[in-house]
């Protein structure tokens, strides 16, 4: 890796690819794989994009964004040999929900006790935990295909986009009905309404509605809260837990190994070079201008960026079709999620579990609640950050202990919401009250916890959009919202990664199939390019 | 009632799951917790202990000790000096497996010995029958406890309760002290990863326990039971005897055999040739490799993935990943044979956590035991047999640097 215009971009370059995030490296890794010149063009001095590990403090190492795998598809490991390069995936083992007055609910890897641990609560929730976990497994399971794959385009018109269409529709058609249902009711109702109708225990379906709003301006109570939950749960429809996983050193570490991967498959990167624009001429892309004025041509050029990013800043809106602009314009972001990391003297004590490591050892969801989650929800629709959050948390160095020097810890702490455009004041303002209602919010739950903190990092949306480039701050690049997933994402006729510039791509969560570290975006694009690649050579 | 070893009271607690199983007719847990998984990580990623205290335990003392080591073992002790261990393998006179083990050279006329199988009347015959009269051989099984700290961290963790840790070469053997007490720490374990075991006398061993676990919590380490331990070491290459291979001492038929060179060991017996040791087994073992008769080759098989997850799809089930590892035998068939022709099966199976994808022990004939040559394994889906499609790798599938080279201070070298 090199911020010097190296002796392949001296030479003749096949393909570019603009930003160093989880989806370009891997994009990049598939067409240097296929033998393409590929290079990779990272804005900031490292790559990474919002999957980095920081040293903020001697030995101590936060994930500033991004904190958590899904599930990555086994393919992609097996296709770029990541394993070579050092992949390692621990597994988040636990879910911990702390309640109030020393209420808690654990679970865990063994169904058998999470059974007996919901059924502290309520034994009909603990039977009924079973049949919905099942079907949304089965659900995960059923629409996986359309998640691996790229999604048809019902604005095609060649032979070839109807009988892809009608192979999706065949498909969905041929879903159990039961899947239908659910599928239906995950779609168009919200998590708490499916929530209520199987369990009882606030504390559980707290608990659960959390995978409805990662990430999300939506609240379990609001619609479109259903899809964000099934897209969460996508991430680990094959392992009740496990699936969900934390990379050894943290995100920063996975996205090392993807690098690692791009050059050892041929592919070259270059940091601190940020894209000013894209060089196209005749509806035909022919390279890219960086920010210091220096020229590289390609025939292929995928933008890894969000899509007012890849459509309205590197190339001029009146050179694309109108509809794609409108929509583009339309495509909304949801920005209301911060990242508050911790260093830590010691482990936070939940009372009664003082004792306990290892209840750390994956998510820890602060919101005892779903009144509490729509208490903070109605602080967002007001302007302001939640005045009590609902946090994700993890203590990271209890999964590796490399994370922190022995003895201590690393806590990553998911906070929502947090508005990207606040009603009063901004975040530069706000950002040390944030840190401090984090802190409060904490020491309610691990009483003593203020006192263990000997470092913190507060990063708002603004500083989320500022490093990473994701508009609004938003960490899907774009809002997991039914009108702007699968036929539509980005665009309705624009969702097959290409772009109406011949040879400009796009491959960012943006893309089908959407935020998260799955790495489906970044392959989904190499797949389309390389398949019009073959195919423009066989015409010629 | 199963025994207990001497770390049983301080394993008790630690059991989360309350499941133990019979190992040499002593409790040790398959796991501690339900997630074999984070177990199995603490190696690679963390610091693990496994108590591998059901181990037979001998010492071999006198000046003839050296003499009866000569010929009971097949590999040369000889080239095992003082302060170094060496692992070896015991064959019959017509060169097939008695059984493995690891010989600590501890003083020049003093070797200590685990083995899998009892082997004290084995040893003594042995030196009646050669007419050596300077050598003891003392069971002292009951006597010493056995920890393995392996993994990432192991220099780490162990280096706080005694000097030199980081110095120990690979196999290397110290006598040392920890809180006072005496210890033998030598530089090996099952795990294919950086790694120490520690001989405590019984009476000593809940106190070592306690004190590794007061060093060791900075750098997370976990109790490990034999699961996460035969997937680490299936990753490591290393055979389990009564698994990939049986006790010729045991068996009832020479299909149940094998010698050295057919379970992979040829690289103990690189001298062979002007090595004028008379040992057990060594003629069969120098026609063996003269005429290249072995039956079979020992080699790994990779799953390849595609395969296997399209193979599960088909069924409409989820490909069973995480924490599969058996030990039943799984046939092989040669590619593409349109019967299912056999040609030699799996000893081992795991998905291997570190590749993301099954790997295999296997035993094949000669001719298909090539890296990269493909043929097809029997598996299980659904209830009814499937081929997937695997490649043979050479052994073993996982070795670290870290492995062999000798830490000093702080190890942050994760691969």
């Amino acid at each position: 890796m090199s911020d010097k215009p190296s002796e392949a971009t001296d030479g003749l370059i096949d393909a570019l690819v603009i930003g160093g995030g989880h989806n370009g490296l891997i994009n990049a890794a598939y067409l240097a794989k296929a033998g393409l010149k590929t290079l990779v063009l990272e804005s900031r001095p490292f790559v990474g994009g919002a999957a980095i590990t920081e040293e903020l403090r001697p030995g101590f190492k936060f994930t500033t964004f991004s904190y958590a795998i899904s599930l990555l598809r086994p393919e992609i490991t097996q296709d770029l040999s990541l394993v070579d390069h050092g992949l390692m995936i621990l597994p988040l083992i636990r879910t911990f929900q702390p309640g109030y007055a020393g209420n808690y609910l654990l679970l865990g890897p063994d169904g058998d006790e999470n059974y007996h641990e919901i059924a502290r609560h309520s034994a009909a929730d603990a039977e009924a935990y079973r049949d919905l976990s099942l079907l949304i497994k089965r659900t995960c399971f059923a629409l996986k295909p359309l998640m691996d794959s790229i999604p048809p385009n019902r604005k095609g018109n060649t032979a070839e986009d109807q009988a892809h269409l009608e192979k999706f529709e065949s498909y969905i058609a041929g879903l159990a009905p039961d899947i239908r249902a659910i599928l239906d009711r995950f779609a168009n109702s919200t998590a708490a309404d499916i929530l209520d109708e199987y369990f009882e225990t606030d504390l559980l379906k707290a608990m659960l509605s959390t995978s409805g709003i990662i990430g999300s301006r939506v609240s379990p109570r609001t619609k479109g809260s259903g899809l964000v939950w099934l897209f969460h749960k996508m991430g680990e429809y094959d392992g009740v837990f496990g699936e969900w996983g934390f990379h050894k050193a943290g995100n920063g570490g996975f996205t090392q190994v993807l690098a690692r991967a791009v050059a050892a498959l041929g592919g070259t990167i270059r940091t601190n070079a940020p894209v000013a624009s894209l060089l196209y001429e005749n509806g035909e892309v022919f390279g890219v201008r960086l920010a210091n004025g220096e020229e590289i041509n390609a025939k292929i050029v995928v933008s890894s960026l969000d899509p007012r990013r890849t459509f309205n800043q590197l190339v001029r809106p009146v050179d694309l079709p109108q509809d794609l602009v409108d929509a583009i314009n339309q495509y909304e972001f949801w920005g209301v999620a911060s990242k508050v990391n911790f260093a830590l003297h010691d482990l936070p004590k939940f009372p009664g579990l003082e004792n306990r490591s290892d209840i750390y050892m994956g998510f820890t969801n602060i919101c005892p609640t779903i009144d509490y989650i729509e208490e903070a929800y109605a602080d967002c629709l007001a302007g302001r950050f939640s005045r009590r959050p609902f946090m994700d948390c993890c203590v990271q160095s209890t999964l590796d202990p490399d994370m922190s020097p022995a003895g201590k810890h690393v806590m990553s702490c998911f906070v929502m919401y947090t508005p990207y455009r606040l009603a009063n004041g901004d975040w530069t303002t706000e950002r040390k009250n944030l840190g401090d209602t984090v802190e409060d919010t904490l020491d309610e739950f691990f009483p003593g916890f203020r006192n263990l903190v000997i470092q913190r990092e507060v990063v708002t949306p603004d500083e989320i959009e500022r490093c990473t480039g994701l508009t609004e701050g938003d960490i899907f690049g774009g809002a997991l919202d039914v009108k702007q997933m699968f036929f539509k994402r980005p665009a309705e006729g624009w969702n097959q990664y290409r772009t109406p510039i011949a040879g400009y791509y796009q491959c960012g969560s943006g893309t089908h199939p959407g935020g998260a570290v799955t790495g489906g975006p970044g392959k989904l694009a190499a797949q389309q390019i390389l398949a019009d690649l073959s195919k423009s050579r066989n015409a010629s | 009632m199963p025994k207990t070893t001497p770390f049983h009271r301080c394993l008790a607690p630690m059991n989360h799951v309350g499941i133990w199983k019979n190992w040499s007719g002593y409790l040790v847990a398959p796991n501690y917790q339900h997630s074999i998984l984070t177990e199995y990580y603490a190696i690679r990623n963390a610091a693990a202990i496994f108590d591998t205290s059901p181990l037979f335990k001998y010492r071999i003392i006198g000046e003839h000790s050296s003499a009866l080591l000569s010929y009971v073992l097949a590999r040369n002790i000889g080239d095992c000096k003082t302060g170094m261990a060496q692992y070896s393998v015991m064959c019959d006179e017509r060169g097939f497996v008695v059984q493995d083990c690891v010989v600590l050279h501890v003083e020049e006329d003093e070797f200590w010995m685990t083995t899998a199988d009892p082997a004290l009347w084995y040893l003594e015959q042995t030196a009646r029958h050669l007419n050596l009269q300077h050598v003891r051989i003392e069971d002292v099984s009951d006597d010493y406890g056995i920890l393995a700290v392996q993994g990432l961290h192991a220099a780490n963790v162990l280096g706080q309760l005694t000097d030199g840790i980081d110095q120990l070469q690979y196999f290397g053997v110290t006598k040392a002290n920890i809180a006072g007490k005496p210890v033998v720490i030598s530089r090996t374990g099952y795990t294919g990863d950086l790694g120490y075991e520690i001989w405590s006398a019984t009476e000593h061993c809940i106190e070592l326990w306690n004190l590794l676990f007061s060093v060791g919590s900075g750098f997370n380490l976990t109790p490990i039971g034999t699961t996460a331990l035969k997937i680490a070491r299936l990753e490591a290459g290393l055979l389990l005897m009564g698994v990939d291979f049986y006790s010729s001492r045991y068996a009832w038929v020479d299909d149940q055999r094998d010698t050295p060179l057919e379970l992979g060991w040829g690289w103990m017996f690189k001298k062979l040739n002007g090595d004028p040791r008379e040992f057990r087994g060594k003629a069969a073992l120098l026609l063996e490799t003269v005429e290249k008769s072995n039956r079979w080759k020992t080699v790994g098989l990779v799953t390849d993935w595609h395969d296997y997850e399209r193979l599960h799809r088909e069924t409409g089930i989820p490909t069973n990943k995480h924490e599969v590892y058996r030990e039943a035998t799984m046939s092989i068939y040669r590619r593409g044979s349109a019967n299912w022709e056999y040609a030699g099966y799996a000893s081992s199976f795991a998905f291997s956590p570190l590749l993301q994808k099954p790997i295999a022990i296997a035993k094949l004939p000669n001719d298909l035991a090539r890296p990269g040559t493909e043929v097809d394994l029997e598996i299980s889906i659904l209830r009814r047999p499937a081929n997937v499609l695997v490649r043979v790798a050479s052994l073993p599938f996982f070795n670290p640097p870290r492995k062999t080279t000798t830490p000093s201070g702080v190890n942050l070298n994760v691969r």
